[in-house]
């Protein structure tokens, strides 16, 4: 038994070195898409002074749920910036906007794919499991590799590690659409087209926003991680209290993405509710499914 | 049912669920029960074959999972049928193309759901107009059309609620009026009304019935429940086990049951709500036809042994009755006419339904006479009759004795003889009273 060794890494690592060397050239443009469209982002949120960035969200806090998130979250931010963690943050959130932007992108037409074809669902189910169950950290190593050290490999490592919730409750939410209502679009002659965007994406909505707020939830996480390659933010703060053993800067940065947290999952789970300003102003339509 | 225009025709419709659904319709034509056909088949339907003609309502019946769903799925093409065609006014649905199938559902066949199927996040209206704007009808036009079905299914100032807002019976209203606005040539609906609560299921069919005659809509309905079938069908396919047994109007299936199950199945119906005076009704017992005088009316009733008489003029239109105990003092008294003195019979027309008979037959003595529209007597529904036919037994009734009983014939004999006048021949009545006799 001693000798007895299937080399699955090797030829793991075999393989991305061979990516590497054979795929460089669009690994760089890929590395420069994502560079540009986080820097973008980071611009827009970090070139204003804190206190406009804040009001702005607290608007929006107000409009998607109502006066107590807005209060709350102006207490957060304010405490964020109280703890000089604000450049961290904006970093942080400017990263998981777009990890998880471009993860939504993809997760959704493959939800919806794999809601409507078998054979795709049947192979994109274990892959989904796989890459959700991998531990987080694993993906750096490849997307260190193909992307080197900044915020690119953190992008990529979280893209993978997120998308699978958001696939997995598409397909499932078109899946649970009322099979009579499908047939009622059929039954009037309604393409498969249409009635996906007037049937079952509708009706499929809560489910899909549900998977959105596990995807950027996963994203956040996944991004503090994504500071040991060097994605800076809150992780980079997190990492560097981890090595210096600084409790407090870990306890400050620690409570910074917890406040984000939080901000994050309520914002998106507001919109699947439809409560708050938003809801009142469109009053009288009431909201797909849990009424 | 005017015409006899053959909108929808199944034939040879076979739907086998399953792994090897083709050698499973070999087995089932070789002979092979529905059970032995492999295993994971299910054979839905079985070579089911019929034609609706337009403006009928066609009702398909049976029991849960007697493939009745199944049925009416492939006759929009929403399944594929294993085996067998489906024509609608000419145009095949089995094995077109998608694009045509589509445009076939758009123009040819709409369809009512069991549960609403309505689309929760648009306003009644919109939900109306969906089948035009599938078809791409302009908005304003296709609103207006949206608003008309709304209104004739009773449902204004409702437009602009959301089916959540609705009640069940609301909501099926929004259903029917999203199908018929669609202005198609047939209306499927699968067990649009199980749903709802009794009465108002009720108040649904007999408002579908309403717009059927308003609309001449050729329908296909649905249903588990008997007594909606009989209510609503003009004709009705009984199905079992995948199979049609039974296709006839409720009056057939009701009085001519095909096997025993159809006879078992129809024990519980609510046979008053089906049958009508015509289905039960009889030759009268004593029927006599003017001119004639009392003489003649007691010796008709001394025949027959009945203690009553109908009378007719020579055209057969219905004059009245006169009992024996009558005639026999008008005897006494020496009249020679009847006519001034006949007492009124209760009438009916050939199409009331025997649950309408039954105030009548208390409130009348003599049986119940059935006359068509010109007043010609058809038969009389006596009461006995009326309670036998709603047990299913129809032939109980006829030997039946009369109420009241008849005098004694040694009275009526006694009156006879002891005025004697010329002797008259009764009217033949053995035989159903025929309406075109009046012409001899
Ligand atoms: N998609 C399917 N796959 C396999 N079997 C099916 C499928 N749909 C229906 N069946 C089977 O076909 C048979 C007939 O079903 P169907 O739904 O047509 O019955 P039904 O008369 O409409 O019953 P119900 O009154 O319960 O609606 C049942 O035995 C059912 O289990
Ligand atoms: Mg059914």
């Amino acid at each position: 038994m001693e000798d007895f060794r299937i080399p699955v890494g090797e030829r793991a690592s075999e393989g991305v070195d061979w990516v590497v060397e054979n795929l460089g050239s669009l690994f760089d443009w890929l590395r420069s898409v994502f560079v540009g469209m986080y820097e973008s982002v980071n611009w827009v949120l970090s070139t204003p002074p804190a206190i406009v960035v804040i009001i702005t969200i607290v608007v929006l806090g107000l409009f998607a749920r109502g006066w107590t998130f807005a209060v709350a979250s102006a207490l957060g931010l304010l405490l964020i910036v109280g703890m000089d963690q604000w450049d961290n943050a904006m970093n942080t959130l400017a990263l998981v906007l777009v990890a998880a932007t471009i993860a939504i992108v993809l997760a959704i037409p493959l939800g919806i794919a794999a809601a409507k074809v078998r054979p795709v669902s049947i192979v994109v189910r274990p892959v989904m499991d796989f890459l959700q169950t991998m531990p987080a950290f694993v993906y750096l190593i490849p997307a260190l590799l193909l992307f080197r050290v900044g915020v690119a490999p953190g992008i990529v490592a979280t893209i993978i590690f997120a998308m699978a919730p958001g696939v997995r409750l598409t397909e499932l939410g078109i899946r649970g659409v009322d099979r009579e209502t499908v047939e009622a679009g059929q039954a009037f002659g309604a393409t498969p087209g249409r009635i996906l965007r007037q049937i079952q994406l509708p009706l499929a909505l809560p489910s899909i926003m549900a998977g959105i707020n596990q995807v950027i939830m996963l994203s956040l996480s996944m991004v503090v991680i994504a500071g040991l390659v060097g994605a800076g933010g809150l992780g980079g703060d997190v990492i560097t209290s981890l090595n210096r053993l600084d409790t407090a800067l870990g306890v400050e940065a620690g409570l910074s993405v917890v406040i984000l947290a939080m901000l994050l999952d309520r914002f998106t789970s507001a919109f699947g509710e439809r409560r708050g300003l938003y809801a009142a102003l469109r009053k009288g339509r009431p909201a797909v499914g849990n009424v | 049912m005017s015409s006899n225009e053959i909108v929808l025709k199944a034939q040879g419709l076979y739907k086998v669920f399953g792994p090897k659904p083709d050698a499973a319709i070999k087995k089932i034509q070789g002979g092979a029960p529905r059970d032995k056909i492999g295993a994971n088949n299910t054979a839905a339907v079985i070579d089911a074959s019929f034609e609706v003609q337009r403006g009928e309502i066609f009702v398909v019946m049976g029991l849960s999972g007697s493939g009745k769903s199944t049925l009416i799925r492939m006759l929009n093409g929403l399944w594929e049928p294993t085996a067998g065609t489906v024509d609608i006014l000419g145009d095949t649905l089995t094995g077109v193309s998608a694009r045509k199938l589509r445009n076939i559902r758009e123009t040819r066949v709409s369809m009512v759901f069991q549960q609403f199927a309505l689309l929760p996040h648009r306003s009644v209206l919109d939900n109306v107009a969906y089948g035009l704007e599938i078809r791409k009808m302009p908005r304003a036009q296709r609103i207006e059309r949206a608003r008309k079905y709304i209104s004739m299914v009773g449902l204004d100032g409702w437009e602009d609620k959301y089916p959540k807002e609705l009640s069940g019976g609301m909501q099926q209203r929004v259903g029917l009026a999203r199908a018929l606005a669609a202005d198609t040539d047939v209306l499927l609906m699968d067990e649009a009304f199980s749903a709802l609560d009794p009465l108002i299921r009720r108040e649904m069919q007999e408002q579908l019935i309403e717009l059927q005659s308003e609309l001449d809509k050729t329908i296909i309905f649905i249903t588990h429940d008997l007594n909606e079938a009989m209510f609503i069908g003009d004709r009705i396919a009984v199905m079992r086990d995948g199979r049609i047994v039974q296709i006839g109007t409720p009056e057939e299936i009701l009085t001519d049951p095909a096997n025993e199950y159809v006879s078992q199945f129809v024990q519980d119906v609510d046979r008053a709500r089906v049958l009508t005076a015509s289905a039960v009704m009889q030759p009268p017992a004593a029927l006599m036809q003017l001119p004639g005088g009392p003489r003649k009316a007691l010796r008709i009733m001394r025949e027959q042994q009945t203690s009553a008489c109908f009378v007719v003029d020579r055209h057969r239109k219905l004059l009245g009755a006169v009992t024996d105990r009558e005639a026999l003092s008008l005897l006494r008294r020496g009249e020679e006419s009847l006519t001034d003195h006949l007492s009124e019979a209760a009438q009916t027309t050939p199409d009331t339904l025997l649950a309408e008979l039954f105030i009548p037959a208390v409130e009348s003595v003599l049986p119940l006479a059935v006359v068509d529209e010109r007043g010609r007597l058809q038969g009389v529904v006596p009461r006995v009759v009326l309670l036998a036919a709603l047990g299913g037994e129809h032939e109980a009734g006829v030997n039946a004795q009369p109420i009241p009983p008849a005098l004694a014939p040694s009275v009526v004999e006694d009156a006879l003889s002891a005025d004697s006048g010329p002797d008259v021949k009764p009217v033949s009545t053995a035989s159903t009273v025929q309406p075109q006799e009046e012409d001899n």
